[in-house]
């Protein structure tokens, strides 16, 4: 049973993956490459859905699958012409596909019921070979694409047998039909030496199979005998293949099972199509060669065909040309674990570093070597160790398609999401919250900031909007952009409502920053009507605290009539860092490098105050806001030998720390507060040093935000800076 | 120094037999300026030697700081500046008892480490009504031992701040 259980977990873990490249494949084909590859693509991804579907006796879906492939099947073979009406039902169908997957992982019912409208679309498909809606013909807007087929690549390869089976396919006419075999062995069919998988895998050889197991032949345990065969098998063998090469198969077989055969015609399938001779006429489509994607993706199939019998699956002898590379699948746990492995080492080392520091070079020059060897080798392990926990952001951006789609229903709009820099790559540990923020923003553009089609014409704009969703390394962190081509933000009436909702007084002097910003404020929401998709005024402010607690920030900048661009950034990893060992008072602590910009030794003349109280320095003849952490930190500077910290904010830009001493740059490996704790103002997290001490982490960006006080967000409490927090806010007032 | 006590999950009385018969329930005793105090011993995970804490800035008085136990990071609690008699300038004759809670981890830092009490359940004689003063209820009971009065600890209260806003 357990076993059971695992196979599930793995197909289901296959269906996502394989969700993943017919989404990728789909919308390549929408977007006007409907080549052979993307198709085979998307057709390989739902014919191993199917099959997994299949073998764990989920009828609706195989059967909605099945229905899918045949349309795909006919596209590819130049039966049915693309329409783009076909492709947005193509992109349905999946999404329907997903649910499938989705009410099958959680046992839900009803997975009979579901989608029946995108069923009959498809088998309207089959029936007439275009899309139903009918008001988009092949000749009009929409571009027909006509389908190349590529030759299949012939490999003699055992393991592609789904391969071959898939060329049979392609070679299918329309004959095609079902086959119902009942296959019911004697006991002793093992001692023959007749193994069914290999009638099974043979009948695949001859088109889709699908097996079922009739358990009522099992006898219970107490009679059970491990070496006879009790099962009976249902197999349903959608072929075009002669009565004879079905019954060939089980030749040897007979003589040990009862073996039946019925033959019945599938409808959707008997009816040859018409169109197919006029489409080939058309111009060509581009056939674009990718075969890196096809290679992948054949080889994700070939995996979850055959790979269902442990987590580690190796895949490279099936690649074409084997320049696949070899992947293994591993369970997540246990890379978590080596990475804290590596996390300790690395501590050990430094507190090895720390001891060596006092031995003299003279004496122990052999041990300061290794040990000078050993820091970068723990480095290089830790920068491996990360690298596995990789992954490109493409599996969360490719589900927001989905949610564009449907919100375009939902809302009336017309809105395209255009995907940028998807193969950029962070920690598992950030992807996964990736996508509740990129959901809200998502949103919050297609509600409140993309204008309905017939709002856009008259703006001048094209009917259909434009979301991009773009991903990009920026140093040690990746941004990431959502630009829609919507209204911008209606900057008086966000004040106005702010105003309303008591968030600021109406005499307010805000700069058009603050106003927009206002938006992630809690408790603040513009829409006039609240709707399903937004407008209950929790979202924004929600996205903008869980970005914050991973270390991210977010902002929003938009040009009214033109649209908006929110930029999140996140840390590439929620793990280690490259960190600045500072001392403020008697305690160390660590600001990440990657928010330094200098440092330097300070003249009191530098420094001045101004009339509210702010001090600032002079870096060479511009003024830098100036933070004292001494105070901000309840840590009281020495204040001899002070240094003064520029560091870059992403809110407020370049801003002073003053510190007592710069200690050293160490790698660190964070460790959270929150575990035991509670988050701390001002703080991102701890890590251990090398002498076994506890520093905490400084988040800049709060520190410059608790200490500005200009803004009704900055309500921290007992805080004490040179600059009392009352009077800032009243100053906003 | 470190003394390692019980790696089972407390809470349930009921499931250390082995250690107590039933309806008895055993406690770690400490003291805090000279008064004694208790701890359900299945909570208690380790006591060890007071160590130097980084402190966290704009905490109460109270937190101590945090310290390293083993790659955790683990909240330290004076329980003199808890209980409101000011705090405690700890030297290396103080005691920081590790517990665990719902999983999550605190010290607490006490004068020294007494004894280990074993009573009966009915012996945990309420707190009088209106005999406790501000900032101490968080009693569970009174136990009479021979050498005096005990208060038993409930440690779930002396978690509730870290609770209260954690995540927001």
């Amino acid at each position: 049973m357990d076993e059971l259980e695992e196979f599930r977990t793995i197909f289901f873990q296959e269906c996502n993956e394989l969700l993943g490249a017919l989404e990728e494949a789909l919308s390549e084909i929408e977007s006007g490459h409907a080549d052979s590859d993307n198709i085979n693509a998307a057709f390989r991804a739902i014919h191993s859905i199917k099959g997994g579907a299949g073998a764990f006796g989920f009828d609706g879906m195989v059967s909605f699958c099945h229905n899918l492939e045949s349309v795909l099947d006919k596209l590819r073979n130049d039966q049915i012409v693309l329409s783009h009406d076909l492709a947005r039902l193509l992109l349905r169908s999946k999404d329907i596909v997903a649910d499938l997957v989705d009410a099958a992982q959680s046992d839900r019912g009803g997975l009979e019921n579901m989608g029946t409208d995108v069923l009959a679309e498809l088998k309207h498909v089959l029936d007439h070979g275009e899309a139903p809606s009918g008001s988009v013909a092949p000749a009009a807007p929409a571009p027909a694409l006509v389908v190349e087929q590529a030759p299949a690549p012939k490999s003699d390869d055992a393991q592609n047998a789904v391969e071959e089976n898939d060329e049979e396919e392609e070679e299918e006419t329309a004959s095609e039909r079902e086959v119902i075999i009942h296959f019911k062995p004697e006991p002793d069919l093992i001692r023959a030496a007749i193994d069914p998988l290999k009638l099974f895998r043979d009948l695949q050889a001859l088109g889709c199979v699908n097996v079922s197991l009739e358990k009522e032949s099992i006898p219970s345990l107490d009679s059970y005998k491990t070496d006879k065969c009790y099962a009976e098998w249902k197999v349903s063998l959608f072929t075009a293949a002669s009565n004879e090469d079905i019954e060939d198969i089980f030749f040897f077989a007979k003589e040990y099972a009862s073996v039946t055969f019925e033959y019945c015609a599938i409808e959707e399938c008997s009816t040859p199509v018409q169109s197919a001779e006029g489409a080939q006429s058309k111009a060509p489509a581009s056939v674009e060669q990718k075969v890196e994607a096809a290679v992948s993706k054949a080889s994700a199939d070939i995996k979850a065909e055959s790979g269902k019998e442990a987590d580690v699956v190796a895949e490279g002898a099936a690649g074409k040309g084997g320049k696949a590379p070899i992947t293994l699948r591993v369970d997540l746990g246990r890379i978590d674990r080596l990475v804290n492995m590596v996390g300790e080492t690395v501590i050990t080392q430094s507190v090895l570093a720390q001891q060596a520091s006092a031995l003299s070079p003279e004496h122990h020059g052999g041990l300061l070597h290794a040990i000078e060897a050993l820091s970068r080798q723990t480095r290089e392990l830790q920068e491996s160790v990360m690298s596995i926990r990789a992954q490109p952001v493409k599996n969360v951006f490719q589900r927001m398609n989905r949610l564009v789609r449907e919100l375009n229903g939902a809302l009336g709009k017309d809105v395209k999401l255009v995907l940028h820099g998807e193969q950029t790559e962070v920690d598992t540990t950030v992807i996964e919250e990736l996508s509740d923020p990129l959901v809200h923003m998502i949103r919050n553009s297609m509600d409140h900031g993309i204008e309905g089609p017939a709002e856009r014409e008259a703006a001048g704009k094209p009917r259909e909007g434009s979301i991009k969703l773009s991903a990009d390394h920026r140093s040690s962190r990746i941004v990431i952009t959502i630009t829609d081509d919507g209204r911008g933000i209606n900057r008086e009436k966000v004040f106005e409502k702010a105003v309303e909702r008591g968030l600021f007084p109406a005499d307010a002097k805000l700069t058009p920053e603050e106003i927009e910003n206002i938006i992630f404020m809690p408790g603040f929401s513009t829409a006039d009507a609240i709707s399903n998709v937004s407008g209950r005024g929790v979202g924004m402010d929600v996205v903008r605290r869980n970005i914050q607690a991973l270390g991210g920030r977010v902002f929003i900048s938009s040009t009214p009539g033109k649209g908006t661009v929110f930029t999140m950034t996140l840390p590439l990893t929620l793990a280690v860092l490259d960190g600045m060992v500072i001392k403020v008072g008697k305690e160390n602590f660590i600001i990440p490098i990657t928010s330094i910009i200098e440092a330097s030794r300070t003249d009191s003349h530098q420094i001045s105050i101004m009339p509210n109280g702010t001090r600032v320095i002079n870096m060479r003849g511009e003024y830098v806001r100036l933070i004292n952490l001494g105070n901000a930190l309840g840590e009281p500077l020495c204040e001899k030998n002070c240094q003064v910290l520029i560091v870059e904010t992403e809110a407020y830009g370049q801003v002073g720390m003053l510190v007592d001493d710069l200690i050293g740059q160490q790698q660190i490996v964070i460790k959270s507060l929150e575990t035991n704790y509670k988050r701390v103002d001002g703080i991102s997290g701890a890590t251990i040093l090398g002498d076994g001490k506890v520093a905490l982490i400084l988040d800049v960006d709060t520190l410059a935000q608790m200490n500005l006080g200009s803004n009704s967000y900055g309500a921290f409490n007992g805080f004490s800076e040179t600059v009392p927090a009352e009077d800032d806010s009243a100053e906003a007032a | 120094m470190t003394v390692t006590a019980g790696t089972q999950k407390a809470e349930n009385p009921e499931s250390d037999q082995r250690q107590a018969p039933r309806n008895q329930r055993q406690f770690v005793t400490f003291t805090v300026e000279n008064r004694a105090y208790a701890v359900d011993i299945m909570s208690v995970r380790e006591i060890k030697a007071w160590t130097e804490t980084t402190r966290l800035p704009h905490q109460p008085l109270y937190m101590r700081g945090v310290l390293n136990l083993r790659g955790s990071i683990v909240p330290v609690q004076d329980l003199r500046a808890r209980f409101g008699m000011g705090e405690t300038e700890p030297n290396e004759s103080h005691v920081v008892v590790i517990v665990v809670v719902e999983e999550r981890f605190l010290g607490i830092l006490v004068d020294s480490v007494s004894d280990i009490l074993t009573v009966d359940a009915e012996e945990i004689k309420t707190v009088p009504a209106g005999s406790v003063a501000a900032g101490e209820d968080f009693l569970e009971g009174l136990v009479n031992s021979e050498d005096g009065m005990v208060a038993v600890i409930t440690l779930e209260l002396l978690f509730n701040d870290i609770s209260d806003d954690n995540g927001l």
